[in-house]
């Protein structure tokens, strides 16, 4: 009788996973016909898919880049054998008229003006966004980008933006002259009224004196030429510069103790916040003159920025309370303890950590004030939704309809998503910054 | 010799208006208020010198006179003799219809969405991720505008539905026709009808409610409270003893039949929408207007309620859902009981706030001519009556109040499923 008990003295081979269970196959099994319902999911996903893109690709795939007109497109189309409204998409508006849907009706000769505004809106956030890679002097040029870009876009004497400038100085100088004398509400008082006696009616003569003896300037272009996605990256960017002092404000007195104060705030906030902007634009359009001494004629789309001003404030001030909440409350005690007060308190210790936590929240109201700058087409600016209506009312064009949608939104698209992603890697980047 | 044991006299001077923690904060309050009260009377005053100099008088007399336009899609008998305040009352109408409806189809929409995003299936969750960053980054009023177009130049004209062999066919039994004029669907009539009731008589807020729908609401109400009061009974039982009656068909009957009852003896029937000469007669119309606002301001909101959605799912520690299956909880029982109250508290607040967006936002229905309180009292009655000031500011005061009603209602549900903090 043999000994039949065996014993193994080797390991086996290692043996490769199933062929279902790895690769691609395995993928799938897992992934996509894990069940009854996910397989039911899947086929009918897939099917969803191939119908859309079955239907786009072919239309899209259109060789209609030079025509010069629908009539043209058509033709071309013909000529290779394609009949009908849904055969192929018509490019050729797009070819014609993309310069006018990111530019408007602004000078071709200056269009270097709203490309340089906005490549150095660019530098002048970089220390902001991307404050790690970039020297820490650039805070000067952001500090001045706000009184450089109205002169490139709008040109004109450059003495206007300079002399605002120099209001901001005057101002600052008022307020350490007085403080060595008086108490520092006093001085800040006095410093804003220096001020704004300095803009209404000081700066004007004064800006035109220089030129006239200096002129250094560009020709200045009306805002009525502005137009399409210039307009709307002008009235977005505008309206979000200058409602965050206003937003910051607005939130430290809807934090505050002061009973007057803050309901004022609060009323404010609520008010814009509770009605649609389409009804502040019209106030643009039709009131904001009304409100204003007789004879001020702001034209339109300073009116609208002014009022998007106010809008974005609201939200902004709803940002940066959240920013201001955030913080834990050790940080408030930490600076009362150290003997700062509360203006001293806000700049040193509370605002730059508020203002880093809200910057996600701020980039996300603008870009919700970017998409709703669309509405202006409503109250009749040309904004790329307002142009699409007359290139559509045009007699080459007449009906022309989704390429120019489809452009529009692409061009939307770009914009809104990768400031939405931009923001969502910060947040990441901030989240391990407090952990 | 002097004594510090007194406490130094309390006098008041001028300069601790400023210097005295304890009167500057009324200081600069009052100089806040003087303000604000200049920068009004600024303002007031700057508009009584214009609206002088246009020889205008604010008044709202307007509202009274003949509107002398029509409203196409409308909730109440209208007619272009009707006064203004009638045709803002009619638009305000339309305004809630579609942000109701907006409101029902992006929420059941955005859930669904929101879930699918985080389902294990690959091409799903993609295809649901695609959907949510196409819809939140191209704005609003390009997706109405957009759907507007699709229904005007996709859709079939209703000369299409004519003839032995109609190149369009109505969908559904030849019950709905969706046209280029917009979708035509049956509606419910009555044979036994039992009359409307006309409230506020000859009154701007005049509104006739159908007695038939009254009815049937109340019936079904009562039959809903009627099924509830029987399965608390059920519960009762249970806790007593163990045993839980059977209550389904005792519930399912207490809904259905009383309904069905009242249904039959007032003669319910469907008026379909039939082709009559070049368009379609009968049904309910709804305009390619109101369907385009419908669908759009869904689909948008929808992208963002998911998200709302997805990040409220997430929220919850996976340790609660394997806690419950401990327990031996049912996995629908789980989703009831343990993650649903939990993600609500989350998901509720920001639901609110796109609740809200969504209504501000049905404002645009100017830009495709559906009439509500924009394309009504801020539209046509503003460029009729050329009384700007009135009818903005009104609008404004109503948006405001649609705002902070709903606001203030679902604040009211956000306390009653939040934390109770300990």
């Amino acid at each position: 009788m043999s000994d039949i008990s065996f014993v193994r003295t080797e390991m086996l081979p290692e043996q490769d996973p199933p062929a279902s269970e790895v690769g691609a196959l395995g993928w799938a099994k897992h992934n996509l016909f894990s069940g009854a319902m996910n397989s039911a999911l899947t086929v009918f996903s897939i099917l969803a898919i191939y119908y859309v893109l079955a239907a786009l690709l072919p239309w899209a795939w259109s060789p209609t880049w030079n025509a010069t007109s629908l009539a043209g497109c058509r033709e071309i189309l013909h000529d290779l054998g394609r009949e009908g409204h849904f055969s192929g998409a018509c490019w050729g508006v797009i070819n014609d008229r993309w310069v006018q849907l990111f530019m408007g009706f602004y000078p071709p000769e200056h269009y270097w003006r709203p490309i340089a505004a906005f490549i150095l809106l660019g530098v002048a956030l970089s220390p902001v966004l991307f404050s790690d890679q970039v020297p820490a002097k650039l805070i000067w040029f952001t500090g001045l980008y706000p009184f450089l870009m109205p002169w490139l876009l709008w040109g004109g004497s450059i003495w206007v933006p300079l002399m605002v400038l120099a209001g901001f100085v005057i101002a600052y100088a008022a307020y350490r002259f007085i403080l060595d004398k008086m108490s520092e509400l006093i001085a800040l008082i006095a410093a804003v009224i220096v001020a704004v006696v300095w803009w209404l009616f000081l700066m004007g003569p004064i800006a035109e004196f220089v030129f006239n003896i200096i002129p250094i300037g560009m020709e200045a272009v009306g805002s009525r030429k502005f137009g399409g996605m210039m307009l709307s990256l002008t009235i977005g960017v505008v309206a979000i510069g200058f409602s965050l002092p206003i937003g910051v404000v607005l939130a430290l007195g809807r934090q505050s103790d002061l009973l007057i104060v803050k309901a004022l705030c609060v009323g404010f906030i609520e008010f814009i916040r509770g009605v649609p902007l389409i009804t502040l634009l019209f106030v643009a359009s039709t009131l904001l003159n009304i409100f204003m001494p007789p004879g001020t004629n702001f034209d339109i789309i300073m009116r609208v920025i002014i009022m998007a001003t106010l809008f974005a404030s609201a939200y902004m001030a709803e940002v940066i309370r959240g920013g201001l909440a955030a913080l834990p409350t050790g940080q408030y005690e930490g600076a009362d303890s150290l003997g700062l007060n509360y203006w001293q308190a806000q700049r040193l210790i509370i605002m730059p950590q508020a203002l880093k936590i809200s910057i996600p929240g701020i980039v996300s109201t603008f870009i919700g004030l970017f998409k709703d700058t669309t509405l202006v087409s409503v109250i009749g600016l040309l904004d790329p939704l307002g142009l699409s209506n007359g290139i559509r009312a045009n007699a080459e064009w007449n009906g022309v309809v989704w390429e120019i949608y489809g452009f529009i939104a692409l061009m939307f698209f770009v914009f809104c998503f990768s400031m939405s992603r931009y923001s969502m890697y910060l947040e990441r980047k901030l989240q391990t910054g407090h952990r | 010799m002097t004594t510090l044991s007194d406490p130094p006299q309390e006098s008041f001077r001028l300069s601790q208006l400023i210097y005295d923690t304890r009167y500057r904060s009324m200081t600069i309050q009052i100089i806040a208020l003087i303000g604000f009260l200049l920068l009004l009377g600024w303002l007031f005053g700057n508009t009584a010198q214009n609206l002088a100099d246009l020889g205008k008088e604010p008044s709202f007399r307007f509202l009274s006179e003949p509107a002398g336009y029509d409203i196409n899609q409308r909730l109440l008998e209208y007619n272009s003799q009707d006064t203004h305040l009638r045709a803002a009352f009619v638009g305000l109408l339309n305004t809630l219809v579609v942000a109701l409806l907006g409101c029902i189809t992006a929420t059941i929409l955005g859930v669904a969405i929101g879930v699918l995003r985080l389902s294990s299936n690959w091409v799903v969750s993609k295809l649901m991720m695609i959907y949510v960053e196409t819809f939140r980054n191209v704005p609003v009023l390009l997706w109405i505008v957009f759907v507007m177009a699709i229904m005007i130049e996709t859709m079939p004209a209703p000369r299409a539905f004519k003839g032995e062999n109609p190149a369009s066919e109505m969908m559904l039994n030849d019950s709905v026709a969706v046209t280029n004029r917009g979708v035509y669907v049956p509606e419910p009539l009555f044979t036994n009808t039992l009359g409307d009731v006309h409230l506020f008589g000859a009154a701007s807020m005049r509104f006739d409610v159908s007695l038939d729908l009254l009815a049937l609401m109340l019936v079904l109400g009562a039959s809903l409270w009627g099924a509830s009061w029987f399965r608390k009974r059920a519960d009762k039982i249970q806790e007593l003893t163990g045993d839980r009656p059977k209550t389904w068909h005792v519930r399912l009957g207490l809904i259905v039949v009383p309904t069905a009852v009242l249904l039959y003896v007032l003669g319910f029937h469907l008026g379909y929408p039939e082709l009559k000469g070049f368009n379609f007669k009968g049904g309910t119309h709804f305009r390619n207007s109101l369907i385009a606002l419908w669908l759009a301001l869904s689909l948008y909101t929808a992208a963002f309620i998911a998200e709302i959605v997805r990040a409220g799912i997430m929220a919850i520690d996976h340790g609660q859902s394997e806690a419950a299956a401990a327990l031996g909880l049912r996995p629908n029982r789980t989703m009831k009981l343990v993650i649903l109250p939990q993600a609500l508290r989350v998901i509720v607040p920001p639901m609110i706030s796109n609740y809200l967006n969504l209504t501000k936002n049905s404002s645009l229905a100017i830009a495709v001519g559906y009439m509500d309180l924009t394309g009504t009292l801020m539209g046509i009655t503003l460029n009729q009556t050329g009384r700007e000031l009135e009818t903005v500011l009104l609008t404004m005061l109503i948006y405001l109040a649609i705002s902070l009603s709903i606001s203030a209602v679902m604040n009211m549900y956000n306390n009653r499923v939040k934390m109770v903090e300990r």
